[in-house]
């Protein structure tokens, strides 16, 4: 199709210690951040975490205790959802079942009084980039999940919203469909360059389609970051153990100047992080480490530094193209996940490699982190 | 030989169970309403003739003389309006109630849910009375919206309670969606919710109009010149001979059968979707 759609509100969205309760209930608390001109951000956390409550904070479907929502300059936080120039896609799609799919996606210009003959070339134009053009006169109950998913989507571009808001709007399809649909709205999103803020529970959706990453718990935002910064420099205990699967291997510690003390085992600190621990000593701390980044002896990196410790097997995991080893040392268990062409057998003895470059330190009090 | 399994037997004492039933259930229906249609129809003479069960020449004229003689035509309109505005007022009020209900919580909404049923603990007889002499100073009395006033207290209790379990069950992200597309609260509702419990709201209308077309005791008691045809007919066909109490009995039942049946279809599924 040749019609080109020109973005003429892009926008930063700015939320001001956003804070929104439910009763006693603090749903959303003092959240500060900005979201930038045509960025993708997605918020993150676990079901309950406030980050559904802060999109509809955004889109005005839920009114703020405290705080304010700024597009670009525009303070509309008390401004009703329809004068905000947004579009939503809702986990349940929301699709009109009274309407054709030429009606839904038609619907949201038609209410702006768009000309007829422009609201055909723009229906056409998202129908056609989500490619259910064939489906525009037929209606919701005949569509499959994943077609309803495609015309709330189309219906939510359709118009040029300042700000593209999605819940969880992949939940509801079934995996294959979930990982296909992941890439497409990426791809689209950089497309039409809206900015886009969408929440997920769900970290790969999270991971593989974020510019950014604002992590969420119990109302807070924990981190806000790219997705690699997210995984390889988590701020905070949380976070840490909220990303990346499975999950980091934690254990408490005493810090003795030049190696963390778990009682079972010590994993030596390399000299470059002493500094940074200088004023722990003696202290416990929590120390985190990744099952990638514990290796077997046959298969570790060269030119690493790593720690060896000696442990039992006590569990395996194939998953095929990785195997994850539960090793226990002592009374501490660590999991490593190596090639899934080693075999091990259970209860056996094993040597395993802490790399240590990777190691996140944690304060025990706070959950930052040191490093 | 061939055997019927012990499967098969069971299916088909089954199924004949069923149909004597339905049968059953039916003829509790039909019987009686065919009684009215036939003997409505019937000419006097063979209706009393006590050698005849099913009455053979049929006439118009009783049909005829109690609607146009007895002028019961006049009455069939005042009930005709009467329900029609009972709808209207009922759903007029009942529509946000059962929408607040469903939608909202308030404090006091369990208390206000209990309230409305118990509107329906007094008896009309009680209310009878205070009901005329407010009327009377009103000057309601003898007027069809007295009547439909006071139906819409009979049946306003039943349209809050269905259309709130009706709201229930459309999903609160459609009208979500509609304001987030650009729709007011109102114009949502008009345009996405109305149009999704059509169904519901047929039910409910339904009731409304069977309930009002039957009401006989309050029309009695508030009219006197502009009566409603059970609250007429009770008078009129009261000392009259049985073919015109079935000619009555006939035009008390078809406009109800016609409008459940025009309503009716509202009541299955909509748009592929079954609302309760």
């Amino acid at each position: 199709m040749g019609y080109n759609l020109k973005v003429k509100f892009m926008v930063e969205v700015k939320l001001v210690d956003l804070t929104k309760r439910f009763g006693k209930v603090v749903a959303v608390d003092h959240i500060n951040l900005t979201i930038h001109d045509g960025e993708f951000l997605v918020f993150l956390g676990p079901s309950g975490c406030g980050k559904t409550t802060t999109l509809r904070c955004i889109a005005g479907l839920e009114i703020p205790e405290e705080g304010h929502v700024y597009f670009g300059e525009e303070d509309v936080t008390f401004l009703p959802p329809r004068e905000r120039n947004i579009s939503m896609v809702f986990q349940s799609y929301a699709v009109w079942p009274h309407m054709t799919v030429f009606d839904n996606i038609a619907f949201p210009l038609k209410i702006k009084k768009y000309p007829e003959k422009d609201i055909k070339k723009r229906v056409e134009w998202a129908a056609n980039l989500l490619r259910i053009s064939e489906l525009l006169d037929r209606y919701p109950h005949q569509l499959s999940g994943g077609q309803r998913q495609r015309v709330a989507v189309a219906r939510a571009i359709v118009v040029e919203p300042r700000v593209l808001l999605m819940d969880e709007p992949l939940s509801n399809l079934d995996a294959l469909l979930r990982v296909l649909m992941r890439s497409e709205l990426k791809k689209l999103q950089k497309r039409i360059k809206v900015t886009t803020i969408y929440v997920t529970h769900d970290q790969v959706e999270a991971m593989t389609m974020a510019d950014r990453v604002a992590v969420m718990n119990e109302g807070r935002l924990m981190q806000v970051g790219t997705p690699e910064e997210i995984y390889n420099k988590p701020g905070i205990l949380f976070v840490a153990g909220f990303i990346g699967s499975p999950r980091m291997n934690f254990f408490e510690a005493t810090f003795t100047g030049e190696a963390l003390d778990a009682g079972d085992f010590k994993v030596n600190i390399l000299h470059e992080y002493r500094a940074m621990l200088e004023k722990y000593e003696g202290k416990t701390l929590t120390v985190g480490i990744r099952p990638e980044h514990v290796y077997i002896p046959e298969r570790s990196p060269t030119g690493v530094p790593q720690q060896e410790l000696e442990g039992v097997v006590d569990f395996v995991e194939p998953l095929g193209s990785d195997t994850i080893i539960h090793v226990k040392i002592g009374n501490k268990l660590l999991l490593a996940k190596i090639p899934g062409t080693v075999k091990v057998d259970y209860g056996s003895r094993i040597k395993i490699l802490v790399d240590l470059t990777h190691l996140h330190v944690f304060e025990k009090e706070t959950t930052k982190a040191i490093f | 030989m061939s055997r019927v399994a012990p499967g098969e037997k069971t299916l088909i004492l089954k199924k004949l169970v069923i149909y004597a039933l339905a049968v059953i259930v039916s003829s509790w229906i039909l019987v009686p309403l065919a009684l009215i249609f036939i003997s409505a129809f019937a000419v006097p003479e063979e209706y009393y003739d006590l050698n005849r069960i099913i009455p053979t020449s049929f006439t118009l004229e009783n049909v005829n003389a109690l609607l146009f003689v007895l002028k019961e035509w006049k009455a069939t309109l005042n009930s005709i309006i009467v329900a029609l505005l009972t709808i209207a007022i009922s759903f007029a009020l009942g529509l946000p109630a059962g929408y607040a209900l469903a939608r909202y919580i308030f404090p006091g909404k369990d208390m206000f849910k209990l309230l409305i049923i118990s509107l329906r603990m007094f008896p009309l007889m009680i209310m009878a009375i205070p009901l005329t002499i407010l009327y009377l100073n009103l000057g309601l009395s003898d007027t069809l919206l007295g009547v439909a006033i006071a139906h819409t207290s009979l049946a306003l209790p039943f349209v809050v309670l269905i259309t709130s379990s009706i709201f229930v069950s459309v999903p609160v992200e459609y009208e979500e969606a509609g304001m987030i597309f650009g729709l007011t609260r109102f114009e949502t509702f008009f345009r996405i919710t109305l149009p999704l419990i059509l169904p519901g709201l047929a039910a409910a209308a339904i009731f409304t109009f069977v309930m009002s077309w039957n009401e006989v005791f309050v029309a009695s008691v508030l009219t006197l010149v502009n009566r409603t045809l059970p609250a007429d007919i009770l008078v009129s066909v009261l000392a009259a001979p049985d073919p015109y109490k079935f000619a009555a009995g006939f035009i008390m039942v078809l406009p109800a059968m016609i409008f459940v049946f025009i309503a009716r279809k509202y009541l299955v599924a909509m748009w592929g979707i079954t609302l309760r």
